[in-house]
């Protein structure tokens, strides 16, 4: 294995969100701190207890998640895209390197750039709120596997996407919903029950409903559920990059 | 001298449906500078890409030191360093960084002193820190130079490497191929550029639409296919050739002055002493002579041309 490669990527992926700190760690930060001013003091201050947790604690979760699950996706997309767009890229293909190592290098940088993020955000609600944490380990577990899924998948869309705007069209017009749709600042429970089963369509509600668990333990729909439902998406995420390296696509003409 | 790349009826062709590259087969001799000498579009990049790893083959093979591309990646890519003919550099990077990221890519341990010395001898020590986008154009293909040699390759390729580069710089770098050859690099360059071959190629392969027309010694092909000249300047310009004259099928520039015959120096009997004698027996008064010899540019024009 090509470790020295896996490093200098990692290395080299880092450094780059090194270089933007404001734009990669403290905007984060920011809008996570407005949500809580906006949802959790001003809106949660009507709102007395969401399935027996304070509002604003009851978002904490939900709150981590969208940061994730954005910061992924942006974090993983941009940085296998922008090689690509630039040229540089055939260094990467020139090298003696798996594809194994290149995804190594790549997603391991993008997840464990989203997995600061995450607890950032997480310390970030400390000052707001009194944290509760019922398994940090299980926590911990559901953190990095969406960290590493997501961060698969912007991968997936940096590999597919051949413009700028086809890089923001699955992160704005379907993640961003999917996580404001999938019980971010409510219990599905809240919704009526005809919306109850459309939302369990969404597979981002398991996610959220999971981790919550792992925070209050209440959740929407069972943890083994939720934690089968990351496996899926991790292993779906996993086949089509394999697909996509052992094609070429769009990498190798 | 052994081949350390062996390309094997290699054909590409795209996904829209041009056909890059049509049943190429190639020897490059361990040592040897080789230029692959062809228009644009003629097939000079896919080649090369293909070696390297970033194009997939339609069919055939490659091997680099006797190890295949594909199912050897790991080997023949840690021997090859590619130069590509676009200035493709992250705009944020220094050079020392960039030069350290290629050195890992390729599996090496960090060489700080390997990779000064490579800097220094690319005239870009004094530049180690400065962010990539600073650079000039000239700076910029010598740093593409220095990431290709950061893994110490034996086999080197040059995509066009004075593609849009002032001569003194051009000089430069056919000063450092010829170093990088003494070393015992290997190194296949490709070029529009019919001088670049002819002042720093061992050998010369002639690509065209997609098919490897030939390859030969570079000497050796000037010598095989080159004509030679004589110029005959007259003191009085002539209206038509006269038709004792006919046999050697003379050329007369427009304005009458000047007559050329083309020979081929290989032939027992050139044809000259009998022309001469022939133009004072016609009445013609000689001013001048010259000969030349036709150069590689003569040799490919002719060559892309007959194929047309």
């Amino acid at each position: 294995m090509n470790t020295s490669a896996v490093k200098v990527i990692y290395k080299y992926e880092m450094l780059r969100a090194w270089d933007t700190l404001l734009q990669s760690f403290a905007s984060p930060v920011l809008s996570t701190s407005l949500y809580f001013v906006v949802f959790g003091s001003a809106i949660g201050s009507r709102i007395e207890q969401v399935e027996g947790v304070p509002y604003g604690l009851f978002i904490v979760p939900g709150l981590m998640m969208l940061a994730l699950l954005t910061q992924s996706i942006s974090n993983a997309s941009f940085g296998i895209y922008f090689p690509k767009f630039t040229g540089t890229i055939y260094e990467v293909m020139s090298a003696p390197v798996s594809f194994l190592e290149i995804l190594l290098g790549y997603v391991g940088a993008a997840a464990t750039k989203s997995l600061i993020i995450g607890l950032i955000i997480l310390a970030t609600a400390g000052f707001f709120v009194p944290l509760q944490i019922a398994h940090p380990l299980w926590m911990m577990a559901f953190l990095v596997l969406t960290c590493i899924s997501f961060s698969l998948f912007g991968f997936i869309i940096g590999l597919w996407a051949d413009n700028f705007e086809k890089l923001q069209l699955i992160p704005l017009l379907v993640i961003t919903p999917l996580v404001f749709l999938g019980g971010s600042f409510y219990s599905v429970s809240m919704l009526p029950p005809a919306w109850q089963t459309v939302t369990l369509f969404n597979p981002v509600v398991y996610l959220i409903s999971g981790f919550r668990w792992s925070f209050f333990e209440v959740s929407d729909v069972s943890v083994g559920l939720s934690l089968l439902m990351v496996l899926v998406f991790l292993a779906a995420c996993l086949l089509v990059v394999w697909w996509m390296f052992r094609t070429g696509y769009r990498l190798r003409q | 001298m052994p081949s350390i790349v062996s390309v094997s009826n290699l054909s590409k062709t795209y996904a829209g449906g041009h056909r890059a590259l049509k049943d190429v087969t190639l020897d490059i001799a361990a040592g040897e500078i080789l230029a692959l000498l062809g228009p644009n579009g003629a097939g000079k990049t896919t080649l090369i890409s293909i070696i390297c790893g970033i194009v997939n083959a339609s069919s055939g093979s490659v091997t680099v030191a006797g190890h295949d591309i594909v199912a050897d990646y790991r080997a023949t890519r840690s021997m090859i360093g590619l130069v590509p003919q676009e200035l493709t550099l992250g705009a944020f990077d220094t050079v020392w960084n960039t030069l350290c990221f290629s050195r890992g890519l390729f599996g090496h341990k960090p060489d700080p002193a390997y990779l000064e010395q490579l800097l220094r001898d690319l005239s870009l020590w004094e530049k180690k820190d400065s962010e990539l986008m600073t650079l000039s154009g000239g700076m910029k293909r010598r740093v593409l130079i220095g990431k290709a040699l950061s893994h110490q390759p034996s086999v080197l390729f040059l995509d066009e490497p004075t593609a849009g580069v002032d001569v003194e710089l051009r000089k430069d770098m056919w000063a450092l191929v010829r170093r990088l050859r003494e070393s015992g690099v290997t190194i296949i360059l490709t070029t529009h550029y019919i001088e670049e071959a002819e002042a720093i190629a061992d050998r010369v392969g002639v690509i065209n639409d997609g098919e490897l027309l030939l390859v030969d010694d570079k000497l050796a092909l000037m010598h095989k296919l080159g004509k030679r000249q004589l110029i005959v300047e007259l003191e009085e310009a002539v209206g038509v050739v006269p038709d004792a004259l006919g046999p050697w099928a003379l050329d007369l520039s427009a304005d009458g002055s000047r007559l050329t015959y083309t020979y081929d120096p290989r032939n027992t009997h050139t044809g000259i002493s009998g022309l001469l004698q022939a133009i004072r027996e016609a009445g013609l008064l000689l001013k001048d002579l010259k000969t030349t010899q036709s150069s590689l540019e003569d040799i490919f024009v002719n060559l892309v041309n007959t194929k047309q």
